[in-house]
């Protein structure tokens, strides 16, 4: 089969949220809502939780202009569109804190999703950054602390080779939910996939 | 079903680290990203519904106008199709666009430009594929803006794209281009892609066929997301 070469990726910029999440600039009267700002629409069974964090550049700053994106399972292990339960959309969007830079999401802890031999993953969310300086989107994941004999078992984090890398992808506990810094270089750079 | 898709082209793509856009230096990762199989994480995504739309999603001209008013710029039609690596059309997905003004300003809080505001103008539209993956809007054509990277470094006219495709892996941001811009051939963000070829990909090519003659010119501007694998033969339940 003939392959055509994909499209070229290109920085997000700086005022990606123009385009992504425009009420939440001030454009209001364009679209009702910005997308993915709301991930629970109904009454999904599973854990309710909070994931905030912040991404951080180099030198230790926090960017104030990333935006990430997140797709996951329900708490059954079940994709939106692929067998969820309704009430759950699976996929958020948050622009960041205009002071701050952090991020954070209203979900639900999910479940574990087969890997493609059988076996299970442990759970995760899959997140996506997108950034001015960024010039394609960098592909990650968060697992959780409180699984730990889920993580033992999972097999990505199986094949990471620098064992001690592994925590970069474990959200820490907090009183609030959980908390996930992404660190875009330097030491304990989090992580990234070439799915 | 999910299937998969095949490795994306590193070396087609812009690296990470790339000095002369200066921002990339403090972020892009050091480690190389490490590869995997994918599973249902990166096989699925989000999938949008016509009823997220309004009836002038799709027109920048006047979606932010007031009752009776009109943004003001070269008024244009962009369309294309969004097809995968091996050609299929991507139906029913989500493309959305943002730019500046004709004047080269964005309507941002972060954005001093001294180039005006259009009191008419947004920047922001979205719309969804039909089902032969064919998608159009209508806009000001943008204009060109200086930013801080070099002492006199200047943006080509562009409009930024972003798309879902129907599985996570295949999210892809990037900007399009104007045929014939000489300043496209200037820029630190546009060379950040290794290859000419790659470039001129992202460059809409001026369509006098489909222009709306006393209206709008027309740009054709088509976007390839990446190819989703047959099923592996083991995984067909179907047994084909």
């Amino acid at each position: 089969m003939t392959r055509a070469k994909e499209t070229a990726s290109q920085t997000a910029g700086p005022y990606v949220h123009i385009g992504c999440t425009p009420n939440f600039l001030g454009i209001e009267g364009i679209f009702p809502e910005d997308l993915g700002t709301r991930m629970i629409t109904g009454e999904p069974e599973g854990e309710r939780i909070t994931v905030t964090g912040s991404v951080i550049d180099g030198a230790g700053n926090v960017l104030k202009d990333a935006l990430v994106e997140i797709w996951q399972a329900d708490a059954a292990g079940q994709f939106p569109g692929h067998g969820a339960a309704p009430g759950f959309t699976g996929w958020g969007r948050s622009p960041g804190d205009m002071e701050t830079g952090e991020f954070s999401f209203e979900t639900l802890k999910p479940g574990r999703v087969p890997w493609h031999d059988g076996r299970k993953q442990a759970p995760h969310i899959t997140v996506w950054v997108v950034a001015r300086g960024i010039n394609l989107g960098l592909h990650t994941r968060i697992y959780f602390p409180d699984e730990e004999e889920a993580n033992a078992e999972d097999p990505i984090l199986q094949r990471v080779e620098h064992r001690q890398r592994i925590q970069t992808l474990i959200a820490d506990k907090t009183d609030e939910g959980y908390r996930f810094d992404i660190r875009l270089q330097g030491e304990d750079e989090t992580i990234f996939f070439d799915i | 079903m999910p299937n998969g898709s095949p490795a994306r082209d590193r070396a087609w793509h812009p690296p990470a680290l790339t000095p002369l856009y200066k921002t990339s230096v403090a972020r892009s990762p050091r480690f190389a990203p490490l590869g995997h199989a994918t599973s249902a994480s990166e096989e699925t995504g989000p999938v949008f519904g016509h009823d997220i739309l309004g009836p002038m999603d799709n027109d920048l001209i006047t979606n932010f106008a007031a009752p009776g008013e009109m943004a003001i710029g070269p008024r244009i039609v962009v369309q294309g199709h969004v097809r995968d690596e091996f050609g299929r059309p991507v139906p029913h997905t989500l493309v959305e666009v943002w730019q500046a003004n004709a004047g080269g300003r964005y309507r941002h809080k972060k954005e001093g430009y001294l180039a005006p505001l259009d009191p008419n103008f947004g920047g922001c539209g979205r719309c969804i594929t039909d089902e032969n993956g064919f998608y159009e809007f209508l806009t000001v054509k943008p204009g060109p803006y200086p930013w801080p990277n070099g002492p006199d470094d200047w943006r080509p006219a562009h409009i930024h794209l972003s798309v879902f495709g129907h599985s996570f892996a295949q999210r892809l941001i990037t900007q399009l281009y104007f045929e014939g811009d000489p300043m496209i051939w200037q820029c630190p963000i546009v060379g950040t892609i290794p290859s000419k070829e790659a470039i001129e990909g992202l460059i809409a090519r001026l369509d006098r066929a489909n222009s709306l003659p006393m209206n709008a010119l027309c740009y054709q501007f088509d976007i390839t997301l990446r190819g989703r694998r047959q099923t592996m033969f083991e995984n067909r339940p179907e047994g084909l």
